[in-house]
């Protein structure tokens, strides 16, 4: 494993570390490569159920390395650039839980916001400040903005650049919890813990079912939603879950 | 414009033009935020101090920085400047995770006031007095003022004292809270010396945390107040009653204000 990126694994959660502190953790290709990688064999991995994506002190990641890419193809960019990344770990099928400390900006926002859920310093710095170049976000930013804290906040922050502060982040919704940037990873921990508890297929399913009210309309998503239940609830996971909560004991769940 | 030393793990920020009672302008304002700055980064530095030079602690804004345009009728933006100027200052001092004491050696009015309300502690001379000086010129209180000054004195108190346009006593300073230690002035120097190296030798993390905490909630909605106050204040710049308070001033004169 390259050093930009580093994997703690302590079961049954991993960590996965950006680890470029010197350039706020701009995604390069070599990063961004390696990241995919990590998350390729944190998925595969039975013992892991719960992961971490984090950055350094001073910035989660500041997102794609402008300098790289100002040097790639068009080809290049389209087939085997930046996107990979976000496209893996939008379709990662276990809970994925960004720690964000510091400055979390453009593709770094949007990696962000490609998680499940999002646990800031409450010193983290979030923007899109990509217009201040004439570009526009091109990993998710103006799509998942306008659908986490509404169209008006995400033309305000996507047109002007302006970054926001971890308190209003948290206030538009577009961050799950605040804490000290001491406790950042610990949380995250704890947060991680908390779902690797749960069954492993129940997660799958719901996290499923909770990002298809993003792609559909409200009566497809609820026949979707209502087919995952059905498959949660005559799974083995199910049954037991429901059993050990009628005899009273902690369920033993095996992921089936 | 300002003077930086550092001594025995203490930065001290020394406004520096006496002979204007050192009001802010551009610069000393731009080479107080580099000051601050400097200060946070610095790990010999363990506390600070922001004192001035000679008789005043500081007058607030040099309204001779703008005299060209009031003479010519000029209209001046005053909310971008309290946004490009003073806002940023003040929320440094908030934000900077080490003591920041305003050593208060003499007359304070205006942003100076508000510059040292917002330190966290304020160790006054014997001789410091305080002067809002605002209504004068048809302004309202700025630099985070109109944020501290009610939750020290209470809102009545503070539409008193800023109507009025009187001098507050250090002693009366003191009794409301917006002075914390006040020091005989013959020793002024060397006591805000022991108290800014005691504090340097202290547990400097629980104070940045407790700093933070207090960051959270007392000072919770400092940034919102600051930009409020500076369109308020915007709206007060273009009226004429502060055109015709800035001429008074500048003409020695009493203000006929009109009420708008």
């Amino acid at each position: 494993m390259s050093q930009l990126v580093e994997v703690s694994k302590d079961p049954p959660i991993a960590v996965v570390r950006m680890n470029r502190p010197d350039a706020l953790n701009a995604l390069n290709l070599e990063m961004v490569r390696s990241l995919v990688k990590a998350l390729d064999e944190l998925e595969a991995d039975p013992d892991i159920k719960v992961v971490i994506l984090t950055g350094t002190e001073r910035a989660f990641s500041v997102g794609a390395d402008i300098k790289e890419m100002s040097g790639l193809e068009l080809p290049e960019v389209y087939l085997r650039g930046h996107r990979q990344l976000w496209d893996r770990v939008r379709r990662f099928k276990k809970p994925i839980i960004a720690a964000v400390s510091g400055y979390c900006l453009g593709g770094g926002f949007e990696l962000a916001m490609s998680c499940d859920m999002i646990v800031a310093s409450d010193d983290a710095r979030f923007g899109q400040p990509e217009i201040n170049v004439a570009l526009i976000p091109g990993e998710g930013g103006t799509q998942r903005i306008a659908r986490a804290a509404g169209r008006l906040i995400a033309m305000e922050l996507i047109l002007t650049g302006r970054f926001v502060s971890a308190r209003e982040a948290y206030m538009r919704g577009l961050v799950n919890r605040l804490v000290p940037r001491e406790l950042l990873l610990d949380h995250a921990k704890r947060l991680a813990r908390e779902l690797a508890s749960k069954s492993p297929l129940a997660l799958a399913l719901a996290k499923d079912a909770v990002n298809a009210a993003w792609e559909t309309t409200l009566s497809a998503g609820l026949d979707y939603e209502r087919r995952n239940f059905i498959l949660a609830l005559f799974s083995e996971d199910g049954r037991e879950g429901v059993r050990a909560f009628i005899e009273k004991r902690q369920p033993q769940y095996k992921g089936r | 414009m300002i003077a930086y030393e550092v001594k025995e793990g203490v930065a001290y920020i020394r406004l520096n033009r006496p002979e204007v009672l050192n009001a802010l302008n551009k610069e000393t304002l731009e080479q107080l935020a580099k000051a601050l700055d400097n200060a946070a980064r610095d790990g010999e530095v363990r506390a600070i101090v922001i004192t001035g030079t000679g008789r005043a602690f500081c007058v607030g804004a040099d309204l001779g920085e703008l005299r060209e345009f009031y003479e010519r009728g000029e209209k001046i933006n005053h909310g971008d400047i309290l946004r490009q100027r003073y806002n940023p200052i003040i929320v440094r001092i908030r934000s900077i995770e080490k003591p920041v004491i305003a050593a208060i050696n003499g007359v304070a009015a205006g942003a100076g006031i508000g510059i040292a309300a917002f330190c966290d502690l304020r160790v006054a001379s014997s001789t410091a007095k305080f002067i809002l000086a605002f209504g004068r010129v048809g302004l309202i209180p700025d630099s985070g003022l109109t944020y501290i000054l009610p939750r020290i004195f209470g809102h009545g108190r503070t539409f008193e004292i800023y109507s009025s346009n009187r001098e507050i006593s250090v002693n009366e300073a003191h009794h409301f809270g917006l002075v914390d230690i006040v020091v005989d002035h013959s020793e002024f120097e060397a006591k805000v010396h022991e108290i800014a190296v005691k504090l340097a030798s202290g547990p400097l993390k629980a104070y940045a945390l407790l700093k933070r905490a207090l960051n959270n909630h007392y000072f919770q909605d400092l940034e919102l107040a600051l930009e409020y106050e500076a369109y308020m204040q915007e709206v007060a710049g273009y009226t004429d009653d502060h055109m015709e308070g800035v001429l008074a001033f500048i003409q020695k004169r009493e203000p006929r204000f009109k009420g708008k």
